[in-house]
């Protein structure tokens, strides 16, 4: 079991300095994945005022750090492929935390670059998993259909119409938020509840407005030790707290399908961090779907089970609300390539930094970012700080 | 609509060779642990409720076929291009009385949410494929 004691003492030891999208995010088929990774590389370390030669560690998921790192004509001294799903890169902060901590490195380099709407060569499934051998003959493949019925139990227990409406708060408050970023994908696109309930069903109980985008897109991280943050050209928000883990693979294994690792990712990451609940300022939280953000907020425990409904009432988590949540527009009105976790941790550290424009929360100071990966296989989750 | 695209098969390993030969003659086999009496699915080299003794704490038992609805989806945009001419359908992950969750589909209903409950009672329906591959689904009972 993760020793709190010494997590706490881990608390703070490596800064974000700074984070990056690729040049154009949405429908990009002129660039390869990789190169969505070396360009978000590279304004991230602009962002930070570092060099690529700087960069002695690198992260990425659904691509080996070989491949990126050869990409790049680079050779990290530590090297992390953990590839979980979109949660991925959450998790890689809190490994880049403890491998600067430890000393395996200085200046760590999360990549992220994928081309979900246009990739000339998708990756293909392992025929030998279990998921793929149980489930993919009747159909059950890839995200939408498994988290629908994921959803669908959830309103069983919970009750249909306030998860209905849940939902469509959920899509309504974050396109609000997309319609004050200028790279979100539907900046220019306002949607209403009628929208939503109109919109045509891709997996029932799924609305498309309950399902994230399909974009093509890049993002990327730096990290380093506190002391190397003073160089810092746009400022540096500390990790303060971490949790990662998961339950199962495929929908069918999953134990209780109203309850994703968040339930302990969550509350070990706040304790960490030394914070409560009701001290976060932000929430990024992973929406691939409308219901993995519902469902993630009662996991993390910001609200109990069953109670997300009234928790995201009357617009709680738009512009203006009382409970800021995914403020860039998310995964379902911003971008979402197919492993989205990363654009969490970019958007907190910038609203943490103060530099998110027209969408700049006031008194921005601690924020969680929260990754889910897979079929609400995996989470990770972290606390970041103002500096 | 015919499909063009061959829908993904199970590729059984040897762990589940048992159980896929089983479906094939209509029948449900599963995994007990000898120890435990607990039934698991998907078929594994081991019990996970009684590690230690491996291979050997496993008991294959015939399911009786009750089941019933866990939850279910019924989709509308083919996830896949070989289940183009098949949408909409109905997924849904089925407990069977043997305390079990299996993936599957729902057939012989109208694909509606209006026609299925959470608890409804279901019976197999085993469909052979022109492959020699047979899948479990299930039905009404």
């Amino acid at each position: 079991m993760p020793n709190i004691q010494r997590l706490k003492n881990l608390s703070g030891q490596a800064y974000i300095v700074g984070v990056g999208e690729s040049n154009k995010l949405g429908k990009v088929p002129e660039k390869s994945p990789l190169a969505h990774h070396s360009e978000a590389a590279i304004n991230a370390l602009d962002d930070a005022g570092f060099e690529l030669s700087d960069v002695d560690a690198l992260f990425t998921a659904g691509w080996s750090t070989l491949d990126v790192a050869e990409y790049l004509g680079i050779q990290p001294r530590y090297t992390d492929s953990t590839s979980v799903g979109g949660s991925s890169f959450v998790i890689h902060v809190a490994h880049a935390l403890a491998a600067i901590a430890a000393g395996y490195c200085e200046v760590a380099l999360i990549t992220h670059g994928q081309s979900g709407r246009s990739d000339r060569a998708p990756i293909p499934r392992n025929p030998g998993t279990p998921m793929v051998q149980y489930e993919a003959p009747y159909g059950i493949i890839g995200p939408p259909v498994s988290y629908a019925m994921a959803a669908r139990r959830y309103m069983h227990q919970y009750g249909e119409d306030r998860t209905r409406q849940a939902m469509a708060e959920i899509a309504v408050s974050t396109r609000k938020w997309a319609n004050l970023n200028p790279m979100a994908y539907f900046y220019d696109k306002p949607t209403t509840f009628d929208d939503y309930h109109n919109s045509k069903w891709v997996a029932w109980p799924f609305h498309l407005l309950d399902c994230c985008l399909v974009t093509d897109a890049g993002a990327a991280i730096v990290i380093t030790t506190p002391e190397r943050a003073k160089n810092a050209k746009n400022g540096s928000v500390k990790i303060l707290g971490a949790g990662e883990g998961h339950d199962h693979s495929g929908i069918s294994q999953m134990p209780d399908l109203t309850s994703a690792f968040g339930r302990h990712t969550g509350p070990q990451a706040l304790e960490m961090a030394g914070v409560s609940h009701s001290d976060i300022d932000l929430a990024m939280i992973y929406d691939s779907f409308t219901y993995t953000a519902l469902v993630s907020l009662e996991n993390l425990g910001f609200c109990g089970p069953g109670e997300g409904p009234d928790f995201v009432a009357s617009q709680r988590t738009a512009p203006g609300g009382d409970f800021p949540m995914n403020t860039n527009g998310g995964g379902l009105s911003y971008t979402h390539p197919g492993m989205y976790g990363i654009f969490t941790v970019v958007e907190a550290a910038r609203q943490l930094r103060g530099q998110a424009g027209e969408r700049q929360l006031e008194d921005c100071n601690l924020a969680v970012a929260h990754g889910t990966g897979g079929l609400l296989s995996s989470t990770g989750t972290v606390v970041l700080g103002a500096n | 609509m015919k499909n063009a695209t061959p829908k993904p098969q199970p590729v059984p390993q040897p762990e589940s060779d048992r159980y896929w030969e089983g479906l094939k003659n209509e029948e449900i086999w599963l995994q007990r642990s000898k120890a435990t009496s607990e039934f698991q699915f998907y078929p594994r080299n081991f019990s996970i409720s009684d590690p230690e003794t491996g291979e050997e704490g496993i008991e294959w038992v015939q399911a009786s076929g009750k089941a019933e609805l866990f939850t279910f989806a019924i989709v509308h945009a083919a996830p896949h291009m070989s289940f183009v001419g098949d949408v909409p359908y109905i997924t849904a992950l089925v407990q069977l009385e043997e305390d079990v969750i299996v993936p599957t589909n729902i057939v012989g209903i109208t694909p509606e949410p209006e026609s299925l409950q959470i608890g409804m009672a279901l019976k197999p329906v085993f469909e052979h494929d022109s492959d020699g591959q047979t899948l479990l689904k299930f039905t009404p009972a």
